[in-house]
C-alpha cells in the first residue's frame, strides 16, 4: 500500500490539470505575446486563469501576477517592496516561524541595510497582536506574516493583524505567504487588508514551477526581473502558459468542494491524533481544533530519530517528512519548532504528516497501525 | 595545433617479457578513457611507445583530463608531427611551434634530437646544434641551457618528424587489469574511496561492497555510495558494487552482545560477508580504508580482531596516513565533496559512547557465541539478497 502523507512538500497533480497542460504544450503552444492567432489563443488561457484566480480571491484580475512559485512570489513581495519604498522607511516585520523563502530574503535585506523585526510566537505557533502593534513604526514599510505554518499547521489572526497594521500605519504594506493556506481556506485579501499574497501551484495539485502573487492595485512594488516587459513589466519572461492554466484549473477544482473536503480532512487529522495518543511519549506540536490547519500534523516521538522513523514508515509505503521538508536535505534544526519551544531532545525526533483531498480513512488507519507497531521496536535500538 | 599525444609510461618499461601484456592493457584503458571524450582517436603502439592520434576535431583539455585518469600513464606529451620535407622546412616548423606554445620568449631551452631513421642526412648532435642556431636567430631573447632548460624541445626523426616539449603529468601507477581483482569495503566516508583508488593505481581491478541498514540509513546514503563508486570508476573502469542489507544482522548483534563491542563484532561480520563475495567473484584480496588509531575500531587491537576472520589478505593502503593526507587525495580524485555529505552510514548509527579500543579476542569470540543460534541464517539471507549495481 502506498500512502502519501507529504502533501505539504508537494501534491499529486490532478489528472484534469495534467491533461489540460499536455494539450497546451502540444497543441496550443503559442507565445501569448505573438501577434498571430496562436498567440491570441495562448493569451486566452492567461486571461481565463486570471479571471478564475481573481474570482476565488474576490479581487480584480489586474492584481494577479504570475511567477515561478511561492519562493519567487515571496521574493518579489519583499525585495520589490523594499526597493520601491526604501526612501520612506527601512523597517520590515515578520515572524520567527516563516518559510525560508521569507526568512532568507529578510536576511538578504538586512545585509542591504534594512532592519527586520522577527515576532515571536506562543507554544501553539501564533503571534500576539500586542507584539505586532508594538513593532509597527512610522518607518515600517512591510509586514509579512504567513497564513498557515508549513511545519505545524498553525494559523495566524490575519484579519485582526491586517486591521491593526492599517490602523497603526496606513502606509505599511501587508504581505501574506499563503502557500500552505490557499486551497485550504477561503482567503479574501480585501476583507483582511492584505496587500500581497503568495501562492504556489504544486501545493494544490497543480504543477511545479508556477505560482502567483496577488498585488493590490496601487501598492508600490518594484519588479526584480527585467527583460521583455511581460505582465506590464512587473515580471519579464514569456509566461508559463501551461503552468498558469494548470494552476488555475487546480485552484478551481480545490475550491469547488472546499467545505466538504476540509471537513473530511479535519476528521482524518483528528483520527490520526487520537490514534497516536495511545502510544507513550508521542506529542502533537502546535494546536489542534479549528485553530489549526486540517492538513498538517506534527508529531514528536521521544527516543526515535525522525530520519529513522521516516525511513521505517517508508518501508511500509508511507511517505512523510522529517520536520519541514520543503528545505534542502541538509539536516538542520527547524526554526519553527524552536520558536514554539519544542524541547531540544525532541527537535530531531519530529515528523510531519500532511494530507490532501486524496487521503483516505483507510490510509490513516494503516498509518496509525504502522506507528503503533514500529515506535516501540525502534525505541529498543538506540545509541547509548 | 596538436593532433596527437605521446604517452609516457614509467614502470611498465621494466617488466621484461611481460611488457607487451602491460602495454596492451594500457592501450585498452586509454581507449576506454577516450570513449568519454568528444571526437575520435586512434591508439597505436609503435617503436615501443604509445601514441594517441586525433582522427577528428577534439577538445584538448577534456582529452588530457581523461588521459590523466588512466593508471600507467606517467606523462602525456602533446605532439606536433609533420612530414619530412627537409631540414630547412623543419626549422620553419619548429620556429612556428615555439611561437605558438610559448608566447613569452624569455626562456632557456635545449634541443634534444633523436634520429630513429638513420638515413636522415644530419645526426642527432648536428640537429641539436643547427636547430639551436635557427631558434636563436629567430628569437634572440631566448638562450640555451643544456642542464636545466625551461623548454626541452624534443625532435624525433622517424617515419615522420615528431616535435614535443611539454610533459603533462599522468597519474602514474600501472594499467588496471594487470594486477588481478580485489573487493573494496566501500562506505560513504572519505577513506574507503581513496583506499580503492590507491590499490587500483597498482593495476588492480576493483569490485566493491556496501552495507546499508534501512531504515537507519537512507536511500540517499546509498545513492551517495553509488556516486562515490562512480567517481572512483572514472579511474578504474566499471565497478561491480554489491549492496548488502545489514539491518537484521546489526540488530541481532545489538540484542545479543555487549554494546561496547558492537562495532567490532559488526565489522567482523562485514569482513566475513565481504570475503564470501570476494571469493565467489575471484577477488584476490579485500581493501579497506582503515588507518591506525583513527577511530576505536581501527586501533592495532581492533584491527587484529577484525583481521582474524579473513583468510584473504586485507589491503589497507591508508594504514600509515594522517587524515589530512587522505583528505588531500580525496580532493585530488574528486571524492571529497561527495564523502562529506551528511548521511549516516551503518557504522555510526548504533555506535556506543565508549566503544572498546583494546578488544580482547577471547572475549569477542566468546560473545560471538551468543549469536550462533541465528547468525548463519541472517548472513545467508543478506548474501541472498545482495543487490548488484554495475557502476561506470
Amino acid at each position: 500500500m502506498e500512502v502519501y502523507l507529504d502533501n505539504s512538500a508537494t501534491t499529486r497533480c490532478f489528472d484534469e490539470v495534467a491533461q489540460l497542460m499536455h494539450k497546451i504544450m502540444c497543441e496550443d503552444y503559442g507565445n501569448p505575446s505573438s501577434m498571430h492567432h496562436k498567440g491570441v489563443e495562448a493569451e486566452q488561457y492567461l486571461r481565463y486563469a486570471k479571471e478564475t484566480l481573481a474570482r476565488i480571491l474576490k479581487v480584480n484580475e489586474k492584481e494577479i501576477l504570475f511567477t515561478s512559485g511561492g519562493t519567487e512570489s515571496d521574493n518579489i513581495a519583499l525585495i520589490g517592496t523594499a526597493m520601491a519604498n526604501h526612501r520612506r522607511g527601512r523597517h520590515l516585520i515578520t515572524t520567527q516561524i516563516e518559510h525560508p523563502a521569507i526568512l532568507q530574503t529578510m536576511s538578504y535585506l538586512e545585509d542591504q541595510g534594512f532592519e527586520v523585526t522577527y515576532l515571536p510566537v506562543d507554544h501553539e505557533g501564533r503571534i500576539s497582536l500586542e507584539d505586532l502593534e508594538r513593532a509597527i513604526r512610522p518607518d515600517t514599510i512591510l509586514v509579512s506574516i504567513m497564513h498557515t505554518n508549513n511545519e505545524i499547521g498553525s494559523l495566524q489572526p490575519l484579519a485582526e493583524a491586517g486591521a491593526l497594521i492599517k490602523k497603526c500605519n496606513p502606509r505599511t504594506l501587508f504581505h501574506v505567504d499563503a502557500v500552505q493556506g490557499f486551497g485550504k481556506f477561503r482567503i479574501y485579501p480585501n476583507k483582511m487588508h492584505i496587500d500581497m499574497l503568495s501562492v504556489s501551484g504544486h501545493k494544490i495539485h497543480g504543477p511545479k514551477g508556477v505560482g502567483f502573487l496577488y498585488i493590490k492595485e496601487g501598492s508600490k512594488v518594484n519588479p526584480i526581473m527585467y527583460g521583455g516587459g511581460q505582465q506590464k513589466g512587473m515580471r519579464s519572461g514569456t509566461e508559463n502558459v501551461p503552468g498558469i492554466a494548470g494552476l488555475a484549473k487546480a485552484a478551481e477544482m480545490v475550491y469547488e468542494n472546499l467545505d466538504r473536503d476540509m471537513q473530511r480532512m479535519y476528521g482524518l487529522r483528528d483520527m490520526l491524533i487520537r490514534g497516536v495518543s495511545r502510544i507513550e511519549d508521542v506529542k502533537v506540536n502546535g494546536c489542534s481544533g479549528s485553530e489549526a490547519a486540517a492538513h498538517i500534523v506534527s508529531l514528536s516521538v521521544r527516543g526515535v530519530r525522525s530520519e529513522v522513523l521516516l525511513h521505517a514508515l517508508e518501508e511500509r509505503g508511507i511517505y512523510v517528512s522529517a520536520g519541514s521538508a520543503c528545505a534542502s536535505n541538509k539536516p538542520q534544526t527547524s526554526a519553527t519548532l524552536k520558536a514554539i519551544g519544542v524541547e531540544k531532545d525532541l527537535l530531531d525526533s519530529t515528523i510531519r504528516f500532511s494530507f490532501s483531498v486524496f487521503t483516505t480513512e483507510e490510509e490513516i488507519q494503516y498509518t496509525i497501525q504502522a506507528l503503533c507497531e514500529m515506535i516501540p521496536m525502534l525505541r529498543r535500538y538506540t545509541r547509548h | 595545433m596538436f593532433t596527437a599525444f605521446l604517452i609516457k609510461y614509467a614502470e611498465i618499461g621494466v617488466k621484461g617479457k611481460n611488457r607487451y601484456l602491460f602495454e596492451d592493457a594500457l592501450v585498452k584503458q586509454i581507449k576506454y578513457a577516450l570513449k568519454k571524450c568528444e571526437g575520435s582517436f586512434a591508439v597505436r603502439k609503435t617503436d615501443g611507445r604509445i601514441y594517441v592520434d586525433a582522427m577528428s576535431e577534439f577538445d584538448f583539455d577534456e582529452t588530457v583530463a581523461n588521459l590523466q585518469k588512466v593508471f600507467g600513464i606517467s606523462g602525456i606529451c602533446p605532439v606536433v608531427y609533420v612530414e619530412d620535407e627537409g631540414f630547412e622546412k623543419l626549422g620553419e616548423t619548429v620556429v612556428k611551434y615555439i611561437d605558438d606554445v610559448y608566447p613569452d620568449k624569455h626562456k632557456t631551452f635545449k634541443v634534444a634530437a633523436r634520429r630513429a631513421r638513420k638515413n636522415y642526412p644530419l645526426n642527432s648532435m648536428e640537429i641539436n646544434m643547427e636547430m639551436g642556431g635557427i631558434i636563436l636567430d629567430a628569437y634572440p631573447e631566448m638562450s640555451v641551457d643544456v642542464h636545466h632548460p625551461d623548454i626541452l624541445l624534443n625532435i624525433e626523426i622517424r617515419d615522420k618528424v615528431y616535435i614535443y616539449s611539454e610533459i603533462i603529468p599522468g597519474p602514474g601507477g600501472m594499467p588496471v587489469g594487470t594486477g588481478g581483482k580485489a573487493m573494496l569495503l566501500l562506505s560513504g566516508g572519505i577513506d574507503s574511496p581513496v583506499a580503492g583508488w590507491m590499490i587500483a593505481k597498482r593495476g588492480v581491478k576493483i569490485d566493491a561492497v556496501y552495507f546499508h541498514a534501512p531504515p537507519y540509513t537512507s536511500e540517499r546514503a546509498k545513492q551517495k555510495v553509488v556516486d562515490l563508486a562512480r567517481k572512483v570508476a572514472a579511474y578504474t573502469g566499471p565497478i561491480y558494487l554489491h549492496i548488502i542489507n545489514f539491518t537484521d544482522i546489526q540488530l541481532y548483534i545489538y540484542d545479543k552482545c555487549p554494546h561496547d563491542e558492537l562495532t567490532i563484532i559488526m565489522r567482523r561480520y562485514m569482513m566475513r560477508i565481504a570475503e564470501h563475495i570476494a571469493k565467489e567473484t575471484e577477488c584476490l584480496g579485500l581493501i579497506t580504508g582503515e588507518s591506525i588509531g583513527q577511530v576505536a575500531s581501527q586501533t592495532m587491537h581492533s584491527l587484529m580482531a577484525t583481521n582474524e576472520v579473513c583468510e584473504l589478505p586485507v589491503y589497507r593502503p591508508l594504514i600509515g596516513f594522517d587524515k589530512m593526507d587522505i583528505v588531500d587525495i580525496s580532493e585530488k580524485i574528486d571524492t571529497y565533496e561527495t564523502s562529506i555529505l551528511p548521511y549516516e552510514d551503518c557504522c555510526t548509527i548504533f555506535v556506543a559512547k565508549h566503544p572498546v579500543t583494546k578488544p580482547n579476542l577471547n572475549i569477542i569470540r566468546k560473545h560471538e557465541k551468543n549469536l550462533y543460534e541465528k547468525i548463519d541464517e541472517l548472513v545467508q539471507t543478506a548474501l541472498d539478497t545482495d543487490e548488484l549495481i554495475i557502476v561506470q
